[in-house]
Formats: structure tokens, C-alpha cells, sequence
């Protein structure tokens, strides 16, 4: 394991206060904006996914093309796609309950309590409460396999110490 | 007919949106890693629970508590710029709670929310992540129209 290089803390830093900032300007720190997207009254919504991956999505195709590692990990670039399984769509659909009932998700909530949204602790209260409640009925499942069968590792993590 | 389906305007949501997708880009182009925020309310949960699941996260729960920090105070500094600081929302707690526990449980079961797979996962082309999201969309467009026509508001 090598050392973390001394701008990596601060890259995240400046892509978080970035991130943060088109969310409160796209309103969707707002639940209110939220649920009018999924009742069909202003669909916002769909432009700020759009330009969100779409940025993203021409960031990650011009450096997977351009090869070579990230200068503060070292790791390569490349797409990590996530496997596909049934919890996917279970947890599709408990997200979208979730998600259609509070207008909130986790990153808009985040940048929600900066707006100075503070009824919106009730919601990242309940995200802790349900991760929570997820991890905890997790580890007695994986209790229950014969092998003990481990969970994968962080994906995201690879490679980054 | 823009006007009634974006009766809002439509360039805040585009800059908005392009404005998250530099965030994941500077992020990306830096680290390689395609940030998410809902793994955060796991790797946070390893400072304070030994529970086995969450101990996966030791090594990235530091720099995603920096990303989070920095989304509250990118939002935070955008709208004390615009005016806007200090919003609150007529939600009703009991939706934001039990809506917020629901999402916390799917997010985490499902392996990414709104930003992994919408905009991370969507950006790579993953068909996953598309499942994901048309699922979630579909399934909280049912569940917002329910909740509005049993008379809840806001």
C-alpha cells in the first residue's frame, strides 16, 4: 500500500462543493420539486439527469479512450459496472417508494441541510435508520449461509491507499 | 407546450445538472472512482457500529465523509450567494422519516441511488444501473400519484 497522494482528499473536496452547488441550483434539494416531477408537473427532473450523466458519461468514455491511471490513486480508468442481481430491483422498488413518498435522496438531502433545510435532518435520520437496518439484516443472512460467504469488497476502494 | 411541462424554465435544471455531472467528472478524472453519495450513510455508520457489513467501508468512509461535507457546503455556499439560504420544506416529517428509511433500505440493497446509478451508472452505459433507475422512477411515480390522490399535501 503507498501513501495517498495530498490532493486526493482535496479533489473530492472540490467535486463535492461542485456537485452540491448544481443540486441546490437544480432544485433538487427541494423535495416540493421532486415530487412535482413525479406527478407530471414540471419535469426538471429529466435535465438535470440528462446533463448529469451526460457530463459524466463523456468524462468517462474520453478518459477510458485516453487510457492510462488517475494521477491521485493510480487506478485505471475504465467503467465498473455494478453486477446485476435480484436485490437490484427489490432495492429498485423500495428506493422508489421511498423516493416518491419524501421527494428526497441521499445526495440532494445532503445538499438539502445546506441550503439550511432543517426538517430534511428527519429524512437523512431515516437513511441512516434504514442503512442501518439493511447492514443488520445483511450479516444475519450472511450468518445463515453454510459457507459464511463474505459480502465483496468496496469496489470503489481498490486501489485508492 | 414548454411552458406547461416546464412551467419553472428550463435552464437552471440543464446548468444545475451539468454542474453535478463536473463534480463526479472532477472526482472521476482525479480518482477514477465514480462517486455515489448513499454509500456514505454506510461507511459513516462503521465510525459508530462493528457490525460486519459496514466494516468493508473503513477505508473509504474518510473521503466520503469529505465528499458529503462537500456537497452540504457547495449547496450551502451557492444559495447564500443567490438569495436563497434558509429554505424550508412543507414536506411533512412522517414523509421525509419514513420515505427517508424506505430510501436508506433500498439504496443500500439495490447498490446505488440517484447519483451511483443515475448519473454514474447511466453516464457508463450500465444496463444494471438503467434497471435500477426505471424501476425506482416508475415505482415513486406510482407512489407520489397515490399519496396526492389520497388527499396528503404537501
Amino acid at each position: 500500500m503507498t501513501e495517498r497522494h495530498p490532493l486526493f482528499l482535496p479533489a473530492i473536496f472540490v467535486g463535492g462543493l461542485v456537485f452540491g452547488a448544481g443540486l441546490a441550483l437544480s432544485r433538487m434539494a427541494r423535495p416540493e420539486v421532486v415530487l412535482d416531477f413525479l406527478q407530471f408537473d414540471d419535469l426538471g427532473l429529466l435535465l438535470v439527469m440528462a446533463g448529469a450523466a451526460g457530463v459524466t458519461g463523456l468524462t468517462v468514455v474520453g478518459a477510458t479512450r485516453l487510457g492510462g491511471a488517475a494521477p491521485l490513486t493510480g487506478q485505471s480508468y475504465g467503467r465498473r459496472l455494478k453486477p446485476f442481481d435480484r436485490d437490484v430491483l427489490t432495492g429498485g422498488i423500495v428506493f422508489g417508494v421511498g423516493w416518491g413518498l419524501s421527494g428526497i435522496c441521499p445526495g440532494a438531502a445532503y445538499a438539502s441541510l445546506g441550503v439550511g433545510n432543517l426538517p430534511i435532518l428527519w429524512a437523512i435520520g431515516g437513511m441512516f435508520v434504514g442503512a442501518y437496518l439493511h447492514g443488520w439484516l445483511r450479516d444475519i443472512a450472511r450468518r445463515a449461509r453454510p459457507t459464511g460467504a463474505r459480502d465483496p469488497p468496496d469496489r470503489a476502494t481498490r486501489g485508492e491507499r | 407546450m414548454l411552458d406547461s411541462l416546464f412551467p419553472n424554465g428550463t435552464l437552471p435544471y440543464l446548468l444545475g445538472g451539468v454542474m453535478i455531472g463536473l463534480g463526479t467528472a472532477i472526482i472521476y478524472i482525479g480518482t477514477a472512482i465514480p462517486a455515489g453519495a448513499s454509500t456514505f450513510l454506510e461507511s459513516t455508520l462503521s465510525y459508530v457500529s462493528d457490525r460486519p457489513r459496514f466494516a468493508r467501508y473503513h477505508d473509504s468512509r474518510g473521503w466520503r465523509l469529505v465528499f458529503s461535507a462537500g456537497i452540504v457546503l457547495g449547496a450551502a455556499g451557492y444559495t447564500l450567494a443567490s438569495g436563497e439560504w434558509a429554505w424550508t420544506t412543507a414536506v411533512q416529517p412522517w414523509r421525509l422519516a419514513i420515505g427517508g428509511a424506505l430510501v436508506g433500505v433500498g439504496t443500500r440493497l439495490g447498490k446505488g441511488c440517484t447519483s451511483g446509478h443515475g448519473v454514474c451508472g447511466l453516464g457508463s452505459g450500465s444496463r444494471t444501473s438503467l434497471t435500477n433507475v426505471a424501476t425506482f422512477v416508475l415505482v415513486a411515480v406510482g407512489t407520489a400519484q397515490l399519496v396526492a390522490a389520497l388527499g396528503v399535501t404537501p
